[in-house]
């Protein structure tokens, strides 16, 4: 069975051009505000969309989601919310793919198979969630792949040749290879390692493989993406949303504006990925 | 059925996944998974090591100053009039509490890993003194994580952690408490994977952590044991403990799960009423969720978003508990009840007067449901209560609840 990832990731295989994967927090400032955003971005360019869920404690993540989520949740964003917003935008929208992203705990909380049930009905294609390794993978991967949802994994410099077989046993839609040790948003990781790294991991799989972590800019995304199925972009959507508020989380300007802006520059760069890579 | 069945024993957890029942487990990033499989690896190699076991009993002895003293409070046990009471004096240990038993033990681990750095979290400072400490005796740098709410409640801890030579940074998300120290902490750790050695305080995280916290606690109550047989000849009809995360009570309760006579107690922080959000008695007013890479009871809202709780004493104020403890919860070994921030306090208060002992605000909720089913037991009945630390960390608290000022 194929899901609107696998069709979309081989629909741009056949173009010859990496994917750009954006992914914005749902709730951030407000639901309708936050909806918004979610449709501008496939108008500028993106190709895949990363819903983050928000959550209290999100240990993995740096200050701007960290940040992000806590707007989200005072703005009064829930996990229904975030299913509801995913529908809303699928009536509109039947192509591109929406992978959730965040912690386990509030899908927990939600319980499993409900969660499953609604994010099919929902729209949603994939999931990644951050806190869920394969070792636990009875929790959430297993009953996901069986209802048809991609279970997407992140693979990291820590994870070896030996690990990788076990990372990428579950794993399906693409790879999300997050390029260095550490917290989103930290510095971009030295390109040369990226490329071997995403070759590595290629070894192992026929999936895509999509590099996140540390891409801000049009430049970035391009040389990335010479090397890579996808690439990915968060904390930058994240802070042009920010870049927006004032002091008291007012609108200074729009904000899917802003993040479309940032977006169509960042998909012009993915498109020239690999005519760079060419030259 | 809502019971599990009851084990053969109680003590024969976790499973080599890591869960006790359902609790426990290894919820991480990927980017951690690699560095618990190994620390895995090292805890299996060193459990069972004699050389281990001997450098860790010898630094306990000189060190630590262990044994520590079971104590017949006396003043205590005339003043309430009923069973006979005793401390398990874990607060004249080095550093004034049990976390020390804990460091200890992790700091031999992390020399055994070859890791060049040491991190903790930190909630009343207790944990983060300990770890501060070995780190200057075995020449590690060391960064303490501390909630901001917490370095001002307990400023003396901060600066003893800063005289070692530790780095104390506050952390402000949240409210400031274990909770976001926890968090950064994390992300410390997840940062700098290669050099780093996460030294966690509490018997909760990510499996082995759980498990391997428990084992250097449960000199406790080990200890406990063979000296009430030494001195009184039988074991105690009960056992208290405080529980925040809960590795003084686990490391007290651990060696006593067999002993199906023994009731035992846990305390929890139950602030100001658990009929609010002001209390941090997960066991009693929360529900299972996976937080800080395990799963256990957790103060959390109807979206699983986690609540920050409160408790008068830091040491408490976790929202969480170690996932051992949830599953004795559920299998009904072990009884979890509140203590107010109030009832605390007077207890704080009674054991300065009556024993000429300043308990830590933590240990204060253990004595605080001493004094209240003591007097109703027989005289010949004994309760033991675990002191898990000293209170000189709390005068300041204490004075500004008393509305005095030093």
């Amino acid at each position: 069975m194929t899901t609107r990832i696998d069709r979309r990731m081989a629909k741009l295989n056949a173009e010859g051009r990496p994917a750009l994967v954006t992914y914005f927090m749902s709730g951030d400032p407000d639901y309708v505000t936050a909806l918004s955003i979610m449709r501008a971005l496939p108008k500028a360019g993106a190709d895949i969309i990363e819903m983050g869920m928000p959550f209290s404690d999100p240990m993995a993540d740096g200050p701007a989601i960290q940040a992000a989520g806590l707007r989200a949740l005072k703005g009064g964003q829930t996990l229904v919310k975030t299913l509801q917003m995913a529908a809303e935008f699928r009536a509109g929208d039947n192509e591109t793919p929406i992978v959730l992203m965040g912690y386990y705990n509030p899908i927990y909380i939600y319980g499993v198979d409900r969660f499953l049930k609604d994010a099919i009905a929902s729209g949603i294609d994939g999931l990644i969630v951050v806190d869920l390794p394969p070792e636990m993978d009875e929790e959430l991967c297993i009953p996901a792949l069986k209802a048809g949802i991609n279970f997407i994994r992140l693979a990291t410099p820590t994870t070896d040749d030996k690990r990788l077989p076990k990372v990428l046993q579950n794993t399906s839609g693409f790879v999300y290879y997050v390029s260095m040790t550490g917290i989103t948003g930290s510095a971009l990781a030295d390109t040369g390692k990226v490329a071997a790294a995403v070759r590595r991991i290629k070894g192992h799989t026929d999936l895509p493989v999509c590099v996140g972590f540390g891409v801000k800019t049009a430049e970035q995304a391009r040389i990335i993406g010479a090397n890579a199925d996808g690439v990915v972009v968060g904390t930058a959507i994240v802070n042009a949303v920010a870049s927006v508020l004032g002091p008291k989380g007012e609108k200074t300007a729009d904000p899917a504006e802003a993040v479309a802006t940032l977006v169509s520059g960042l998909s012009q760069g993915v498109r020239s990925a690999r005519l760079a890579a060419a030259e | 059925m809502d019971k599990p069945a009851t084990p053969n024993s109680f003590r024969t957890g976790p499973d080599e996944q890591g869960m006790f029942g359902i609790f426990g487990g290894r919820f991480v990033a990927e980017t951690l998974m690699p560095l618990i499989l190994d620390l895995e690896r090292h805890w299996n190699e060193v459990k069972n090591d004699p050389d281990f076991k001997a450098e860790l009993q010898n630094l306990s002895t000189h060190y630590a100053g262990r044994p520590s003293k079971l104590y017949f409070a006396e003043g205590l046990t005339k003043h309430l009039g009923g069973a006979r009471v005793y401390f398990k004096r874990e607060d004249l240990n080095h550093t004034g509490s049990h976390k020390i038993n804990n460091c200890l033990g992790q700091i031999l681990l992390a020399k055994r890993m070859g890791k060049k750095r040491i991190i903790a979290e930190t909630g009343a400072g207790q944990h983060g003194v300990a770890s501060a400490t070995v780190a200057a005796r075995f020449g590690y740098p060391c960064v303490v994580y501390m909630g901001a709410t917490d370095v001002a409640r307990q400023s003396p801890n901060v600066f003893r952690m800063k005289l070692l030579g530790a780095e104390v940074r506050p952390v402000t998300a949240g409210h400031g408490t274990l909770k976001d120290a926890m968090n950064e902490a994390l992300r410390d750790w997840v940062t700098n994977v290669e050099d780093t050695y996460y030294l966690i305080g509490t018997a909760a995280g990510p499996h082995p952590y759980p498990e391997l916290v428990r084992d250097f606690q449960s000199v406790i109550g080990s200890e406990a044991r063979a000296q009430i047989l030494e001195q009184e000849g039988r074991l105690p009809d009960t056992i208290i403990a405080c529980v925040g995360g809960g590795s003084n009570a686990i490391g007290m309760f651990h060696p006593f799960l067999d002993d199906r006579q023994v009731r035992i107690i846990g305390i929890e922080a139950g602030g100001r009423g658990l009929d609010g959000i002001e209390h941090c008695a997960s066991m009693n007013a929360g529900a299972p969720g996976v937080l800080h890479g395990n799963r256990t009871y957790l103060l959390q809202n109807a979206d699983g978003q986690i609540m920050d709780g409160h408790s008068i004493s830091a040491g408490l104020d976790y929202p969480g508990v170690g996932p051992e403890h949830s599953w004795l919860r559920d299998s009904g070994r072990v009884e979890y009840v509140p203590i107010l921030d109030d009832e605390a306090l007077e207890a704080f208060q009674l054991t300065t007067r009556v024993e000429g002992i300043i308990p830590a605000l933590e240990s204060a909720h253990a004595i605080a449901h001493a004094v209240k089913i003591v007097p109703a037991m027989d005289k010949d009945q004994i309760v033991i209560v675990n002191l898990s630390g000293r209170g000189d960390k709390d005068v300041h608290t204490v004075a500004s609840m008393l509305g005095m000022e030093i």
